[in-house]
C-alpha cells in the first residue's frame, strides 16, 4: 500500500469529503420536507393528495436512483430544466430519498395507538390540534431511528452522484485513479471517509433517540 | 320539543359494511341519571356509547343531548366544528385509558382545556390542582402516565375528562384492564361522581357495582335493548329470558 500517495491525495480528498456533506445536508433537508410532505399527503382525507403521494412513492421507490439522477440532470434540458450537476444531484437524490422517507413518517403515525387520537378528539379537540398535540410528538420519537436508517442510506447514495461529475469522493476517488492507478488505495480512503462520516450521523440519531426517550 | 330529556337516542341504528351493530334503540337519561349498559361481549355496548359523542357515528337514528343536536348533518368543515363543540361537553373514560404518554399528569390534564378554553397557564394549574384532589392523585402532579398504576392511570382520565366541565359522562368497562385490587379505588371515584349528580352512561361487565350505583340497567344482545328497569328489577326479577340467562352467568362469579 503506497501510504506516501494517500497522504499527498488526502487534501483532496478531505474536501471531496466535505462535498459529500455538504450534498448530504442539503438531500436530508429536501428528502425531509418531501417525507413529511409526502406522509401528510398519504394520510390526507383527500383522495387526490393520497393517489398523488401513493404514485410519488411507488414511482421513485420503483427505480433506480440514478436513473432519477439522470433523467434530471441529462434529460433536463430537453424539456426545459437546466440544473448544474450539484443541484441536478442533490435535487434528485432528495426527492428520491423523500419517497423512502414518506413511508417512514407515515409508518410512525399510524403506529400511535389509535387510542390516543380518540382520547383527544373526545375532548373536543379537532383533527389538527390532535396531531399536533398528542400524535406527531409521539410519532416523532418513534421515527428518529428509521429516519436515521434512511439518512445513512442516502450518504451512501450521494455516490450516485459522481457519474454527473459532482466533486465528491466517489467522483474524486475515480479521478485519482485515473492518474494514479492505484485503486484499491484510493477507494480504501473513500470508504474510509464515508464510514466516519456515517458513523459520527449514527451517534447523532442515537443521542436523539436516547434523548427523546428519556423526557 | 317537549319533554327533552338530557340525553336522548332516538331509533339509533348502526353497521359497520354489512354488520349491523344496533338496531332501533331509544334511550333517555335525565339530568342526573346514571345509567348501566349490560350485555354479552359483541352486544353493541361500546358502539351505542361511541355514538353519543361521535366517535362511531349512526347509520341512522338521532343523538341529543339537551337541545343540541349530536349527528346532525352538516357539510364536513361545519359538522367538524360542531363535533368539536359537543364533545367539550361529554366525557369519556376508556377502557385502556388513553392517556397521553408524552405529558406528564398535569399535561394530560390542561392540555384541552387550554387549546380550547384558552385557559392562562396559571388557571390551568389550578384546574388540574382541583381535579386531581377530587381523584386523590394530587402528588402525582408532575409524573408521566408510565409510572402509575392502573388504577392510579384510570383515575387521571378521569380527572382529564372533568377538567373539561362535561355536563354528561361515558365510561367504557374503565375498571376492565385492571387487576383486581385496583377496581375499587375506581369504583369509589365513580360513585363519588353519582354522588355529585353527574349526569353518567357506564358500560360495565361489574354487576355488583352497577347495581350499587345506576339508576337504571339497560340489558343489551345482538344490538338491542333486551330489558331495561331500575336495578332491583333487572338483577332480581328481569323479564326476559335472555337477560336471566345473561345474569346467570354473570352473577355466580
Ligand atoms: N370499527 C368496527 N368495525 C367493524 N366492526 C366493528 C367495529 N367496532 C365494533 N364492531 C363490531 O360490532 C359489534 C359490537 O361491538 P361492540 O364493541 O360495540 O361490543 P361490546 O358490547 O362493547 O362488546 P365488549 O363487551 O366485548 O366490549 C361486534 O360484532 C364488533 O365486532
Ligand atoms: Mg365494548
Amino acid at each position: 500500500m503506497d501510504t506516501e500517495l494517500i497522504l499527498r491525495v488526502s487534501p483532496f480528498f478531505i474536501e471531496a469529503a466535505w462535498m459529500t456533506i455538504k450534498l448530504s445536508i442539503l438531500t436530508a433537508i429536501l428528502g425531509l420536507t418531501c417525507g413529511a410532505l409526502g406522509a401528510a399527503a398519504r394520510l390526507s382525507r383527500l383522495a387526490v393528495l393520497r393517489w398523488i403521494a401513493a404514485i410519488y412513492v411507488s414511482v421513485f421507490r420503483g427505480t433506480p436512483a440514478l436513473i432519477q439522477i439522470f433523467i434530471l440532470y441529462f434529460g433536463g434540458p430537453q424539456i426545459g430544466i437546466q440544473l448544474d450537476s450539484f443541484s441536478a444531484g442533490t435535487i434528485a437524490l432528495g426527492v428520491n430519498i423523500g419517497a423512502y422517507m414518506t413511508e417512514t413518517i407515515r409508518g410512525a403515525i399510524l403506529s400511535v395507538d389509535k387510542g390516543q387520537t380518540e382520547a383527544a378528539r373526545t375532548l373536543g379537540m379537532s383533527r389538527w390540534e390532535t396531531m399536533r398535540k398528542v400524535v406527531l410528538p409521539q410519532a416523532a420519537r418513534m421515527m428518529i431511528r428509521p429516519l436515521g436508517v434512511n439518512i445513512s442510506a442516502m450518504i451512501k447514495g450521494t455516490a450516485l452522484i459522481a457519474p454527473i461529475s459532482v466533486v465528491e469522493l466517489t467522483y474524486t476517488a475515480q479521478r485519482f485513479i485515473g492518474s494514479t492507478y492505484k485503486p484499491f488505495e484510493m477507494f480504501l480512503l473513500s470508504g474510509i471517509l464515508y464510514m466516519i462520516i456515517i458513523y459520527v450521523v449514527g451517534q447523532g440519531i442515537s443521542l436523539l433517540d436516547r434523548r427523546a426517550r428519556i423526557t | 320539543m317537549t319533554d327533552q330529556a338530557f340525553v336522548t337516542i332516538k331509533n339509533a341504528a348502526k353497521s359497520f359494511g354489512k354488520l349491523q351493530v344496533l338496531r332501533d334503540i331509544n334511550l333517555s337519561v335525565e339530568r342526573g341519571q346514571i345509567v348501566a349498559i349490560i350485555g354479552p361481549s359483541g352486544s353493541g355496548k361500546s358502539t351505542l356509547l361511541r355514538a353519543i359523542n361521535e366517535l362511531d357515528p349512526l347509520t341512522s337514528g338521532e343523538v341529543w343531548l339537551e337541545y343540541v343536536q349530536i349527528n346532525k348533518t352538516l357539510p364536513h368543515r361545519q359538522h367538524e366544528a360542531h363535533v368539536n363543540q359537543v364533545r367539550q361537553n361529554i366525557g369519556m373514560v376508556f377502557q385502556h385509558f388513553n392517556l397521553f404518554p408524552h405529558l406528564t399528569v398535569r399535561g394530560n390534564i390542561t392540555l384541552a382545556p387550554r387549546m380550547l378554553k384558552g385557559l392562562s397557564e396559571a388557571d390551568a394549574n389550578k384546574l388540574a390542582e382541583e381535579q386531581l384532589a377530587k381523584v386523590g392523585l394530587t402528588e402525582k402532579i408532575d409524573e408521566h402516565p408510565s409510572r402509575l398504576s392502573g388504577g392510579q392511570k384510570q383515575r387521571v382520565a378521569i380527572a382529564r375528562a372533568l377538567a373539561m366541565k362535561p355536563k354528561v359522562m361515558l365510561f367504557d368497562e374503565a375498571t376492565s384492564a385492571l387487576d383486581h385490587e385496583l377496581v375499587e379505588e375506581v369504583n369509589l371515584v365513580m360513585k363519588q361522581l353519582a354522588e355529585e349528580h353527574m349526569t353518567m352512561i357506564i358500560v360495565t361487565h361489574e354487576m355488583d357495582f352497577a347495581a350499587s350505583v345506576c339508576d337504571r340497567v339497560l340489558f343489551m344482545d345482538q344490538g338491542v335493548v333486551v330489558e331495561e328497569g331500575p336495578p332491583a328489577v333487572i338483577f332480581q326479577n328481569p323479564k326476559e329470558e335472555r337477560t336471566r340467562n345473561f345474569l346467570r352467568k354473570h352473577l355466580s362469579r
